[in-house]
C-alpha cells in the first residue's frame, strides 16, 4: 500500500463508520467493502434505518386524510421531516414538495410549464414557453436535467441552448450576457457535477438570470449532500435534490420553489390530496406544496430523510465538506501520480468536490471497474448519465470514484493501488 | 474473486489482436447498437452471398468483453451458411443467459466457449451480446430488404 499522510480531519471517521452497517461487510470472497459510489447512492446510517422502522411499527398511516390517532402521527412525522429538510437547505416548509426523486421534481417544473399555456388563471402566464423563447443548461448536465429541457423544447417550440465548458473542466461564463438573454426563460444548471466534481458559481448566472427575467433551476443532487447550501442565500428559483445520496431511502426527493412560484405555477399531477374542491365540472387546488403531492404519499421514506438531516446536521455539513475536501485531495493526488491516467474533472481543488473520475490508458473503464470490483472497490464505470459531456470531453466513458463523509484516506490508497492492478493486469503503464 | 476466469486469454488475445475489424464494402446491411448503460459502440456490416455470410465488418469502441466478442462473432459466422450463423448465434446466446450452469459446446462455439466465465456476471452479459446484436439486427434487415 502507498502511505498517505494522515490528515487531520475533523470528523471521527471510525465512529461515523460504525453507524453504518453495510461498510463492515465483504464481497467478492472476503474482500472488505471499499464503496466508493456514493454519487450513485449513498449508504444508510442505523439512525435512520431505526427511524423507518420505528415509524412503521408505530405510527404508519396515510398522511393528510383519517381522522384516527395514527394518521395524526403520521402526518405529524411526514411533516417534521419537511420542515427539517428546509431548514437544513435555507428554505421555510411550504417551499418544498416531496417527489420521488430529484428527476421527477425537475420533470414537475417542466411539465408544469407545458400546462401552463392551458391554464385559465392569469398567474401561470409567466410559465408559458413558445417559439422564439430559450433555454439554457449546460454541457455538464446529467440527463435529468436535459431531458426533461429538450423535450419541453419539443412540446412548445422554444430552443435549447448551452454553456459550454473551459480546458479545466469549468463551465465557460465568458457569453453569459449572450447565452442567457432577454429571450431566455429557463437557465437549468447543475450545483456540483456528477462527474467533473466541478461545484459552479451561482451567483453570477443567477444575477444575469434576473436581470432578464429568467427562471432559473439548480440540480443540487451532488452538492446537499456534500455542502452547507442555502437556497435562500442562492438566490435561485427552483432546485432539486434526493434523498438516497444523503444517507436517506431512495424513493424520496425533494423540489424547492420560491414560495410565490410554487403558487402561481399550475399542477403536473393531479388527483387527490392536492385539491381544494371538486365538482363533476371544474376543481380548485390545495396551496402548494399539497398543489404539487398528488396522491397518497411516501412517508417512511419522508422520515427517513427527516433522520438523514438530523444525522448529517448532528455532524455538521461544514466538517463533512472538510473531510471530503482532504479525500479529494488526496485522491486526486493519487491517481494524477499514476502514469497513463487522466483525470476527466479540475486538478484544482477549489470550487471542486470529492467525484473523481479519470480514464486508464489502454484499459476501459468497464475494465478497470471489473478489476477494482475484484479488490472489493466499488465504483461507476460508464458515462453516469451524462453522456453529452463525456462527448465534450471526447471520452467514451470514464471510471468515477465518490467519496463520502464515511470514506477514509485508506480508501484513496486502495483505490489507487486498484488502478495499478489494473494497469498490469492489462499489460499497460509503467 | 478470480479476474482470470472472466478474462480468458483467448478473450485478451481478441481484444488485442481483433480479427475482421474495419468497416467495409460492400455491404447489404448495417447495425448499429449501443448499450445505454456504459455508452459501448458497435456498427456491423453484413454482406450475403445467397444464403451464406459472405462478410462481417465492424467499428466500435467499448470494454475488452464486447471487442472479443465481436471479433469471436466473425470466426464463427464468416463463410457459414445463415441458418447455422443463426443456430450458434442461440447457443452463444443461451450460454451467456446461463448464470455460468451452461456447459459450453465447444464444437460449435470454438473460441467463444472463452465468454463462459462472463456468464456469472449479469453487469457483463450485455458487453458480450453487443456485436451479436448487431448481427441479427443486420440479418433482419437484409431479409426485410429482400422481401
Amino acid at each position: 500500500m502507498t502511505t498517505t499522510t494522515a490528515a487531520n480531519t475533523p470528523l471521527d471517521v471510525a465512529a461515523v463508520r460504525a453507524d453504518f452497517p453495510i461498510l463492515s461487510r465483504t464481497v467478492r470472497d472476503g474482500k472488505p467493502l471499499v464503496y466508493l459510489d456514493s454519487g450513485a447512492t449513498s449508504q444508510r446510517p442505523r439512525q435512520v434505518l431505526d427511524a423507518e422502522r420505528k415509524f412503521l411499527e408505530t405510527s404508519n398511516a396515510a398522511v393528510h386524510r383519517g381522522a384516527h390517532q395514527l394518521a395524526e402521527e403520521a402526518t405529524d412525522a411526514y411533516e417534521y421531516a419537511r420542515a427539517r429538510t428546509a431548514e437544513f437547505v435555507g428554505a421555510d416548509a411550504g417551499e418544498l414538495v416531496f417527489t420521488k426523486n430529484a428527476t421527477e421534481g425537475l420533470n414537475l417544473v417542466a411539465y408544469s410549464m407545458s400546462n401552463a399555456a392551458t391554464e385559465p388563471d392569469p398567474a401561470a402566464k409567466r410559465f408559458v414557453v413558445g417559439p422564439g423563447d430559450e433555454i439554457v443548461i449546460t454541457a455538464m448536465e446529467h440527463h435529468a436535467n436535459l431531458v426533461p429541457w429538450q423535450q419541453l423544447c419539443q412540446r412548445t417550440g422554444a430552443t435549447l441552448r448551452w454553456f459550454d465548458l473551459t480546458e479545466d473542466f469549468r463551465l465557460d461564463l465568458s457569453n453569459l450576457d449572450e447565452l442567457v438573454n432577454e429571450r431566455t426563460k429557463v437557465v437549468a444548471f447543475v450545483h456540483q457535477s456528477n462527474v467533473l466534481g466541478t461545484i459552479n458559481p451561482v451567483e453570477p448566472i443567477v444575477a444575469r438570470a434576473k436581470e432578464v427575467g429568467a427562471l432559473t433551476v439548480l440540480d443540487a443532487c451532488q452538492s446537499v449532500p456534500h455542502l452547507p447550501v442555502d437556497f435562500h442565500a442562492l438566490g435561485v428559483d427552483f432546485a432539486v435534490f434526493s434523498g438516497h445520496k444523503m444517507l436517506a431511502p431512495s424513493g424520496i426527493g425533494v423540489l424547492y420553489g420560491r414560495r410565490e412560484l410554487l403558487e402561481a405555477m399550475p399542477p403536473f399531477l393531479t388527483g387527490g390530496s392536492m385539491i381544494e374542491l371538486v365538482t363533476l365540472e371544474h376543481t380548485t387546488f390545495a396551496p402548494p406544496p399539497q398543489k404539487f403531492e398528488a396522491g397518497v404519499p411516501m412517508t417512511s421514506q419522508a422520515v427517513g430523510l427527516g433522520a438523514a438531516v438530523d444525522y448529517l446536521s448532528a455532524i455538521g455539513m461544514d466538517k463533512v465538506a472538510e473531510h471530503e475536501h482532504l479525500l479529494a485531495e488526496a485522491a486526486i493526488a493519487g491517481i494524477s501520480k499514476i502514469e497513463g491516467v487522466r483525470l476527466i474533472g479540475p486538478s484544482e481543488t477549489k470550487d471542486r468536490g470529492a467525484t473523481v473520475s479519470f480514464v486508464i490508458d489502454g484499459v476501459h473503464p468497464h475494465d478497470a471497474g471489473q478489476v477494482l470490483d475484484s479488490l472489493g472497490i466499488a465504483v461507476r464505470v460508464g458515462h453516469h448519465c451524462a453522456w453529452p459531456l463525456h462527448r465534450v470531453c471526447q471520452v467514451p466513458a470514464t471510471v468515477r470514484a465518490t467519496f463520502y463523509l464515511y470514506n477514509t484516506l485508506s480508501e484513496v490508497d486502495a483505490l489507487v493501488d486498484g488502478v495499478r492492478e489494473a494497469q498490469k493486469f492489462f499489460g499497460v503503464g509503467a | 474473486m478470480n479476474l482470470e476466469s472472466m478474462y480468458q486469454d483467448i478473450i485478451l488475445d481478441h481484444y488485442k489482436h481483433p480479427h475482421g475489424r474495419g468497416l467495409r464494402e460492400p455491404f447489404d446491411a448495417e447495425s448499429f447498437q449501443v448499450n445505454p448503460t456504459c455508452g459501448d459502440e458497435v456498427t456491423l456490416r453484413l454482406k450475403l452471398d445467397g444464403e451464406t455470410v459472405a462478410d462481417v465488418s465492424y467499428e466500435g469502441q467499448g470494454c475488452s468483453i464486447s471487442q472479443a466478442s465481436a471479433s469471436v462473432l466473425t470466426d464463427l459466422v464468416v463463410g457459414k451458411p445463415v441458418g447455422e450463423a443463426l443456430k450458434t448465434m442461440d447457443t452463444f446466446v443461451e450460454l451467456m443467459q446461463g448464470r455460468g450452469q451452461v456447459e459450453p459446446d465447444e464444437d460449435v462455439l470454438e473460441d467463444a466457449v472463452a465468454f463462459a466465465g462472463v456468464a456469472k456476471y449479469p453487469a457483463r452479459v450485455k458487453c458480450a451480446l453487443l456485436g451479436w446484436m448487431a448481427f441479427k439486427d443486420a440479418l433482419v434487415k437484409t431479409e426485410g430488404a429482400t422481401a
